[in-house]
């Protein structure tokens, strides 16, 4: 992990008295609403339908094990509402009503307190913090080398990366030391402090794209070109939201040394020409497309007048890359190499199981002694990626008997841990199932991803979680769930798609008519992983589903699809080869309250396929820019 | 930083002339020799730019710009919605004066540009990142 330095401690001890003086200004009067509502923003913190919201940095998703107990400290002693606040919530979510399934099972709101929850950026959040501790809580965060900067707001946001950044086998180049010259290099960057909207980067270092690069702002996908150079493939221009867009490639190879500087050109012309005066047009996906290439152009011109013009003041110089890839050294782990990890005295019971969880929660290594193993955060009676404060306890412990004191955070919303020896599978294993962390089901349907949504969030249409839960309640049968294979299902309370629902092999989004929670069905999104296929945007079904509908519209699709793959087909690929066809009919087939709207709703389904399906990719847009030209004449 | 208050100003002459003030929408981006675009900095002392709302942050890369790649050294005053909040930024970008809001504190302002010691990238005042400018140790201690 990165070794913080006495400048880096510095920074984040001044970023949290800083932090504590404009709340005190808020406190007084002397700062607006209005004024401290960014400063907040860019420090985590959200206003939410019930309570603050607080959004920890995680960059690129990794934590030691001291971290993850302060996160327990905070989860335990912090995210506990008062009386007035819980009592008003749990009264607001009444009203909202139950998930009624057909067999008669009821789902309400849980409103969990005392629980962190990994978001799909790595992160950490937490949902009842009062404002009235921030302070302290951020001082607690300093304390061990944490903080929320940049994590919302109208700026460069915290760098994601791939869970296995670092360890996996296809991997090549580590992307960690980039994302952390990144992080140093966007964090205050005085330039972009306003940007037109969010902007977000994720960067890859392995061959299969496990950070849903096409997604993103701006995508960096670590290669060797032709004479075994290293640099980055730049996406530009991937969103979701109300617009769904795929990046396009603005440089198919940027030597690493020059990436901070190739950045600067390419927010600079993003913070001069974004648009300002629309929200919802705002982020670069919407530029990217209005403009072509002339912004393409502009960004290259740019970085040639940084280059020759300014002196690329922020090429990355080799000392410094070496010093920061230092800190990502693996940590000794003494181990014998492997061919099979089933090493352990398990008895006959044990045996499925653990062949099961081999199968899906262990990951090969780039160290044959070792595996990377998935905790699982997805299980009945908890939001996905909810973690209580004991359970991140446990994990702590985990983390320092079996993983090097080191914990990750993943896209997934699971925790990863990234040392394991694996002569300690079995123990780990039922330490991991002790704890309720060893569900066997990484990459099945019940691993899905899904948003707080109407539980939590101000800008849900509907709830996520009350959904979740059921599917996580309908689909408990491992058989039937291994049976099924890997499926992506990604679950959004509202348009703007935190829970990704544009880019799952089943994609659900929360929308709200006339007051009632609705919900609607897209099939075949892609996040761009090689079992994913080629990123794409999910198709709408038909019209929205009521909360007692979708779970058996779901139960349809699956059970359409069992009767028509062929042997060894998944799910994606079925759907590829049949269409949308069979899977709508047996869904619509299973409505009852939407029956009669079917028809009157078609024309409306329509128009939102269209839009779901976004056009095709900037295909007004030329080739790449040979950026790698301008950097060789300074080299 | 020079920091006034709309107040403070008006008592100050009210002379103009040297001043230039530039649209938030003014392109700096392309080379001063692309026509319409050029910009004459001769005889110019003071330029104004402008700040619409204090989350509009299209001045500070006008500033940059101005200071970095036009090699302007004449003062450069933010003006506009322009919040105590903002100083930090506004010092590195390259701003020497800020015209404040009137309900700002400039004694306040003045006191949260003391609260870092340093920063990692490079801005107007030192161009070169904290890297590239000196050689960190690491010796920080895992956390």
């Amino acid at each position: 992990m990165y070794r913080y330095t006495d400048f880096d401690r510095q920074f984040i001890r001044q970023r949290a008295a800083q932090f504590r003086d404009q709340w005190q200004r808020h406190r007084d009067g002397a700062l607006s609403d209005e004024a401290f509502r960014p400063l907040r923003l860019q420090n985590g913190w959200y206003i939410q339908r019930h309570a603050p919201m607080l959004r920890v940095a995680v960059p690129y998703g990794e934590l030691s094990s001291a971290q993850v107990r302060v996160l327990a400290r905070i989860a335990r002693d912090y995210d506990q509402p008062g009386a007035a606040v819980f009592q008003g919530a749990v009264a607001a979510q009444n009203r909202l009503g139950t998930v009624q399934l057909r067999d008669g099972r009821a789902i309400a709101s849980r409103l969990p307190t005392g629980y962190g929850h990994f978001t799909t950026r790595q992160n950490v959040q937490f949902n009842w913090i009062a404002l009235d501790h921030a302070p302290e809580v951020m001082e607690l965060l300093a304390s061990v080398a944490m903080h929320g900067i940049q994590t919302s707001g109208n700026c460069i946001r915290n760098i994601s990366t791939d869970a296995l950044a670092g360890i996996a086998p296809d991997e090549v180049a580590d992307p960690r030391p980039f994302a952390e010259i990144l992080r140093q290099w966007s964090t205050l960057h005085p330039e972009f402090a306003f940007l037109p909207r969010k902007f977000k980067v994720a960067i890859v270092g392995a061959l299969e794209d496990r950070a849903a690069l096409h997604w993103h702002d701006v995508g960096l996908q670590l290669r060797r070109n032709a004479a075994g150079a290293l640099g980055f493939a730049v996406l530009v221009g991937g969103g979701m939201g109300r617009t769904p867009v795929l990046a396009s490639t603005i440089c198919d190879f940027l030597p690493w040394d020059q990436l901070l500087n190739y950045l600067e050109a390419l927010v600079r012309i993003y913070n001069a020409w974004g648009r300002r005066d629309n929200m919802y047009k705002s982020r670069i996906k919407i530029l990217v497309r209005a403009q072509g290439q002339r912004f393409f152009d502009e960004v290259q011109a740019e970085y040639q007048r940084i280059v020759l013009q300014d002196g690329a003041p922020h090429t990355i110089s080799a000392a410094e890359l070496e010093r920061v890839s230092a800190c990502f050294a693996p940590p000794e782990r003494l181990g014998l190499p492997c061919a099979d990890e089933r090493v352990a005295r398990l008895s006959a019971d044990d045996e499925l199981e653990f062949e099961r969880w081999l199968q899906r929660n262990v990951h090969a290594h780039q160290n044959p002694a070792l595996r990377a193993v998935t905790l699982s955060f997805k299980r009945l009676g908890q939001a996905p990626g909810d973690a209580s404060a004991s359970q991140l306890d446990a994990v702590a412990e985990l983390a320092d008997r079996y993983s090097a004191g080191e914990v990750r955070v993943t896209h997934q919303q699971n925790l990863l841990l990234p040392w394991v020896r694996c002569e300690e599978l079995p123990e780990l294993w039922r330490a991991a199932r002790r704890l309720g962390l060893a569900q066997p089901h990484i990459g099945l349907l019940t691993d899905l991803i899904a948003c707080p949504g109407g539980d939590f969030c101000d800008l849900a249409n509907a709830r996520s979680l009350t959904i979740a839960e059921a599917l996580t309640q309908r689909y408990q049968d491992l058989d039937e769930l291994h049976d099924l294979g890997a499926i992506d299902l990604h679950l959004s309370g509202c348009i703007n798609s935190c829970g990704h629902h544009h880019s799952g092999h089943i994609g659900i989004l929360g929308v709200d008519k006339d007051g009632q929670e609705w919900y609607q069905i897209a099939l075949g999104g892609s996040d761009g992983s090689r079992l994913s296929g080629a990123p794409a945007v999910g198709k709408v079904l038909g019209p929205a589903f009521t909360a007692s509908e979708v779970c058996d519209a779901i139960e349809a699709i699956l059970e359409t699809y069992q009767a028509l793959r062929t042997p060894g087909e998944r799910f994606q690929q079925s759907l590829q080869r049949l269409g949308h066809e069979p899977f709508k009919s047996a869904a619509n087939a299973v409505r009852v309250a939407t029956a009669q709207r079917l028809e009157h709703a078609e024309e409306h389904a329509a128009h939102a396929v269209e839009v779901a399906a976004a056009p095709p990719q900037a295909d007004r847009l030329a080739q790449a820019a040979p950026c790698e030209h301008s950097a060789a004449a300074v080299l | 930083m020079k920091l006034f208050t709309p107040h403070q100003a008006d008592t100050a002459p009210a002379d103009t002339s040297g001043v230039l003030t530039l649209a938030p929408d003014f392109e700096l981006l392309a080379e001063p020799s692309a026509g319409a675009h050029a910009l004459d900095l001769a005889g110019v002392q003071r330029i104004d730019l402008q700040f619409p709302k204090f989350t509009d942050g299209r001045a500070y890369s006008q500033a940059v710009l101005l200071r970095r790649r036009l090699g302007y050294r004449g003062l450069l005053r933010a003006t506009g919605e322009v919040l105590i909040d903002q100083l930090l930024q506004l010092q590195r970008c390259g701003f020497d004066e800020a015209l404040l809001r009137a309900d700002q504190s400039p004694a306040h302002g003045q006191r949260l540009l003391q609260q870092f010691t340093g920063f990692y990238q490079g801005d107007a005042q030192q161009p070169l990142p904290r890297f590239a400018a000196a050689t960190p140790t690491a010796t920080g201690t895992h956390p």
